[in-house]
């Protein structure tokens, strides 16, 4: 069974007034993630992908359609703080989202809202600092700290409520390519090292292709998804939608519209390099 | 500058004041402070200042940390001085030769000292309770100190909670405040020139962006603190527990003994104030 699921969901934001129309941003989405996936959300500002994603730790409920975590359906006010605990989500500005203005206590922000015992939130803070790299740095105060550096605080932050899932609503948007780095680097290492699930949103092409899965969403709607190379394989359809490519895979398919001898996919600089390599040398 | 500001006033240090539970010091600061203002003599006021030297070399802050935050104060001090130099009685030393009512008496000059020692006292011992306790030592312990008001309906771990909200976003703020002004700078904004009105007026521009930039950051801060399962005060514990040892029974002790020398003095020996 899928891990997190939404069914048919449909969301619209309430308007103000009463004569106009409210606002409907997602059209029938579904959507399910298995345990331990990679999922990119992709697509553009205003796609609904931010408002999707918010959609599975029961920050919004849908208007119509269900959303399921891990069984638990969204729309059950009694369980909102148990999903919360199991689906963690980062925001975008690293700023806005640190209570503390110590590291190691913002870290331990999420369990003490729990209600654990305070020796098992001292292990858990040091064990998710260390997680992100940041364990150094636990007496800081945040504001000295370079983006990249707060948004693995926040991330920690997530960590240390032991959850099964993170939802990251384009957590590098504001950083620099170093801070991306460090961010993708943790992300991945998560995935990987402790099996969470994880759900990231972003419109950097370049981030997605690291993904197990790539989901482009457009105009509330989900456009097509499938792995990062049966995706970006699609470049008209992409281009059609106002979405770019990584850059690897945009030179390969140029080249090959200009009708020379290429694989139809390149999803990084290796990739084009050794299909270019021939090319270049023939 | 922004980033030069230190938060608070707090100096690190690992000295027998740094080590005080903050519960225990903020509440001992604050019988201090009642008790410079018990002490009606001289005697009972030197029982102070001894006590007080006792907790500033004991603090492990450098004396000149001290002097700086007199200096700030420095008129506040001449000026309750100078004026308890006419209220007083006594006998005459000098009468203004214009306007006799202004005299000053040997009376006037004891008060004025008297007042002036405890105006430098009740500095220095809220200076030892800034320079050796973190702003969130501070705030963990008077959401602890204030328990007790939750019977009265008082929202204790919200006014905690907004402090240490507030802790944390003062230098967020003002980093935020240089970029504006900056920004406001660079489209041709004058700040620095004008009267007081055309100053004040000149501050418009960058207090609108700062209010609403500061909305749009609680938004944001009340959705990351509500996905991290943010409920209010019920149920939650802390990690840090404050624990108090030894060192605090005996700190409580020494200011039991200093304070009831203090009563003692006021009770059985004339007061100096007159």
């Amino acid at each position: 069974m899928d891990y997190l699921s939404a069914e048919h969901v449909t969301f619209a934001y309430q308007s103000e007034s009463e004569n106009e129309e409210s606002l409907e941003v997602l059209h029938d989405v579904s959507l399910g993630i298995r345990k331990g996936e990679f999922v990119a959300l992709l697509g553009h500002n205003g796609s609904g992908k931010s408002t999707f994603a918010k959609h599975f730790n029961a920050m919004l409920l849908p208007s119509g359609g269900k959303v399921y975590v891990d069984g638990l359906d969204t729309m059950d006010e009694n369980l909102k703080l148990e999903i919360r605990r199991r689906v963690g989500l980062v925001l975008q500005n690293p700023d806005n989202q640190l209570v503390a203005s110590i590291v190691e206590e913002d870290v331990a922000f999420g369990p003490e809202n729990l209600g654990i015992a305070p020796p098992e939130i001292r292990r858990r803070v040091d064990d998710a600092l260390r997680a992100v790299e940041m364990y150094d740095y636990r007496l800081n105060a945040p504001y000295k700290l370079s983006g990249g550096q707060k948004q693995r605080i926040a991330i920690a932050g997530i960590i240390a409520m032991q959850p099964d899932c993170i939802v990251l609503d384009e957590p590098t948007a504001m950083l620099d390519p170093r801070g991306r780095t460090e961010v993708l680097d943790t992300i991945h290492k998560l995935n990987r090292e402790k099996g969470i699930t994880i759900v990231l949103i972003t419109h950097y092409m370049d981030e997605a292709v690291g993904a197990d899965r790539v989901v482009v969403m457009d105009e509330g709607r989900i456009l097509t998804q499938g792995t990062p190379r049966e995706v970006f394989s699609q470049v008209q359809l992409l281009k059609d939608h106002q979405l770019s490519v990584p850059q690897a895979t945009e030179l390969v398919w140029r080249l090959k519209q200009e009708g020379y001898d290429l694989p139809l996919c390149a999803l990084n600089i290796d990739e084009c390099v050794a299909a270019l390599e021939p090319l270049l040398k023939s | 500058m922004a980033r030069d500001i230190t938060l608070g006033q707090y100096i690190p240090g690992h000295s027998l004041v740094h080590r005080l539970d903050p519960r225990v010091k903020i509440t001992l600061t604050l019988a201090f402070i009642v008790f410079l203002f018990v002490a009606s003599n001289f005697e009972g006021l030197l029982l102070m200042v001894a006590l007080m030297f006792a907790v500033l070399l004991c603090s492990g802050v450098p004396l000149l940390q001290y002097f700086k935050s007199l200096k700030a104060i420095l008129f506040i001090i001449l000026f309750a001085g100078v004026l308890n130099l006419f209220y007083g009685t006594g006998n005459v030393i000098w009468r203004c030769p214009f306007w006799p009512v202004m005299q000053i008496t040997d009376g006037g000059i004891g008060n004025a000292v008297f007042i002036s020692i405890r105006i430098v006292c009740l500095i220095l011992y809220s200076s030892v309770l800034t320079f050796t306790t973190t702003p969130t030592e501070l705030t963990d312990a008077l959401e602890r100190i204030m328990k007790p008001l939750e019977f009265l309906h008082v929202k204790v771990h919200e006014i905690a909670m907004m402090m240490t909200i507030a802790l944390r976003f003062v230098p967020t703020l003002l980093e935020e405040t240089d970029t504006i002004m900056n920004a406001q700078k660079a489209r041709g904004a004058d700040l620095e020139s004008g009267g007081l009105m055309q100053r004040i007026r000149s501050l418009i521009p960058i207090l609108i962006p700062l209010f609403v930039s500061s909305f749009r950051r609680a938004y944001d801060l009340a959705m990351a603190m509500e996905c991290r399962c943010y409920h209010g005060g019920e149920g939650r514990t802390k990690m840090k527990q404050l624990c108090m040892t030894k060192l605090d029974a005996a700190a409580i002790l020494c200011s039991a003994v200093f304070c009831s020398a203090v009563i003692l003095c006021t009770v059985y020996l004339p007061a100096s104030l007159r």
